[in-house]
């Protein structure tokens, strides 16, 4: 059963991108374990502005698992303890009486920090606009079923294509890499009849951004895998740098 | 040059280089053995290895492929740690699935060339080294009681009857397992030789040949030291 619990939060608070951030403790009581995790935040802010403080600042928008706004570092973990899960889906169940929680902002040079725990994830929309697309000219629609696509493959560039762009990724990761986004951008196109026309071409513009961009080179330490939300396989790690090296070695 | 400038072709040259070393590892391994089984085996392979062209030239190829794996580890740290930025979490965690060696590739590796500074004081020094030096007329001084730079095998007696030299070799060869255990597989992703299903069978592999090959290493230096006892 849920019940009511009181817990402390240490919260990295920052002014700007500039300035120097440091945690805050603040106290927490009556916290209804049924609340989702942005919304024990909601009361935490509510609290904060009635005692005439800022509140904090952090990303939410779905607040249902698809849009990839939310972040936060929480214990140690992007989008926090429990599995396969975004932070707007985490439940303050996850968490006992008296809990300490340490909530971060996504740390990586990729990522400057806005504010508070909000960071600037606009790197991975100009990954994007490098070629995370496919071309297409006007005029009638294609009809979806007389393009045959294996159903293996229709399954993995799905599996891929879950993928919501959230960085938890790169926030997990020990070199700041963002393969896991990069891979399954690239994979979700490359799988499927209609991409693989500006498959190579894609996945030289988008890795030539994403090191451009100043993301790291990725060592296989696999913690991306283990943090994303939707579960996106290094798999795809590998089938981008076989389609990548298949490139560059055809120049 | 995208084997340079882009992250995906630095990592190759990573993974390439790497797979070379593991393939000298493999040849080194089973001269190792040889050497239980027979001295002259042994000693032979030592001659063939000694001053003679081909031998340094594979010396130098294999120098080669040490140092870009260095230069560039080196390179690819710095740029991982400047990628990750100033600021560090408070609270880290690793996940269960993360294998702590991958995550400390650069300090295993250090520790890898640290004892390798002590195996080549110790062999290629006394060995290849002083067969090259005597040839210029620099005269390199071998340890007590070994006659040639050829026999190998005295070499091996001598070193390996010393308990601490044994257990610095044995802490080497944990490094390198360590080493191995991660690379291996992760060479094959970084190829792109990868899939869902052959992901744990790369991992699999990638567990028993490390424990395979370091064990080859550590039957022969344990073997010679029970043997000095005996
Ligand atoms: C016994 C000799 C060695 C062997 C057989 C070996 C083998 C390998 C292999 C197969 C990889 C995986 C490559 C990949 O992930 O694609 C690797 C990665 C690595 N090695 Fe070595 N290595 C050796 C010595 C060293 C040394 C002396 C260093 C020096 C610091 C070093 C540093 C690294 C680093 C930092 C990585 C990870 C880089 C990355 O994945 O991007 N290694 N090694
Ligand atoms: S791969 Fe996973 S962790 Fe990375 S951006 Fe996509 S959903 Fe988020
Ligand atoms: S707020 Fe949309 S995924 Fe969490």
């Amino acid at each position: 059963m849920d019940k009511n619990i009181n817990i402390t939060l240490k919260v990295w608070r920052q002014k700007g991108p500039k300035a120097k951030g440091a945690f805050e403790t603040y106290k927490l009581k009556n916290v209804s374990q049924s609340s989702s995790f942005l919304e024990m935040l909601d009361v935490l802010n509510e609290q904060l502005v009635s005692e005439g403080k800022e509140p904090v600042a952090f990303d939410h928008d779905c607040r249902e698992g698809i849009c990839g706004m939310c972040s936060l570092y929480i214990n140690g973990h992007p989008h926090g303890p429990d599995t396969s899960v975004t932070t707007c889906q985490l439940h303050m169940r996850k968490f006992d009486d008296g809990a300490v929680i340490t909530v971060e902002p996504w740390r990586s040079a990729g990522f400057p920090v806005i504010r508070d725990l909000m960071v600037d994830r606009y790197a991975f929309d100009k990954i994007i606009q490098a070629g995370g697309f496919v071309s297409v000219n006007t005029g009638g629609v294609p009809d979806a079923n007389a393009i045959p696509i294996p159903k293996k493959n229709a399954d993995l560039a799905m599996d891929a294509a879950a993928c919501i762009g959230c960085g938890a990724c790169v926030a997990a990761c020990k070199n700041g890499s963002a393969m896991l986004f990069v891979s399954a951008k690239v994979s979700q196109l490359a799988l499927l009849p209609q991409g693989q026309v500006e498959a190579a071409r894609r996945a030289k513009a988008m890795v030539a951004k994403m090191d451009e961009l100043g993301f790291g080179n990725c060592t296989n330490t696999r913690a991306c895998e283990a943090q994303c939300p939707k579960e996106v396989s290094i798999s795809n790690i590998a089938r981008l740098n076989r389609e990548y090296i298949v490139a560059k070695l055809k120049d | 040059m995208w084997l340079i400038k882009s992250s995906i072709g630095r990592k190759l040259v990573m993974s390439i280089t790497g797979l070379f070393l593991i393939m000298f590892l493999l040849f080194h391994a089973s001269m190792n053995v040889a050497a239980v089984f027979s001295e002259e085996a042994y000693n032979m392979i030592c001659e063939f290895l000694g001053a003679n062209w081909y031998a340094v030239a594979a010396t130098g190829v294999l120098a080669a492929g040490f140092i870009i794996h260095i230069i560039y580890a080196c390179w690819l740290t710095l740029q991982n740690r400047k990628a990750r930025g100033g600021d560090r979490y408070a609270v880290n965690v690793r996940p269960k699935s993360v294998e702590w060696a991958s995550q400390n590739m650069f300090v295993i590796g250090l520790v890898v060339i640290g004892f390798l500074a002590l195996h080549f004081l110790q062999f290629w020094y006394h060995m290849m080294f002083a067969e090259l030096a005597e040839k210029v007329g620099i005269n390199v001084s071998l340890p007590d009681g070994i006659a040639s730079t050829h026999d190998g095998y005295a070499f091996i007696e001598y070193y390996f009857a010393q308990p601490l030299v044994v257990a610095l070799y044995l802490i080497w060869y944990a490094a390198i397992w360590f080493h191995l255990t991660h690379g291996f597989w992760s060479a094959m992703q970084t190829i792109g030789i990868n899939s869902g299903l052959w992901m744990k069978r790369w991992i699999t592999a990638s567990n028993i040949f490390a424990t395979l090959i370091m064990l080859c290493f550590a039957f022969v230096t344990i073997f010679f030291y029970l043997k000095s006892i005996m």
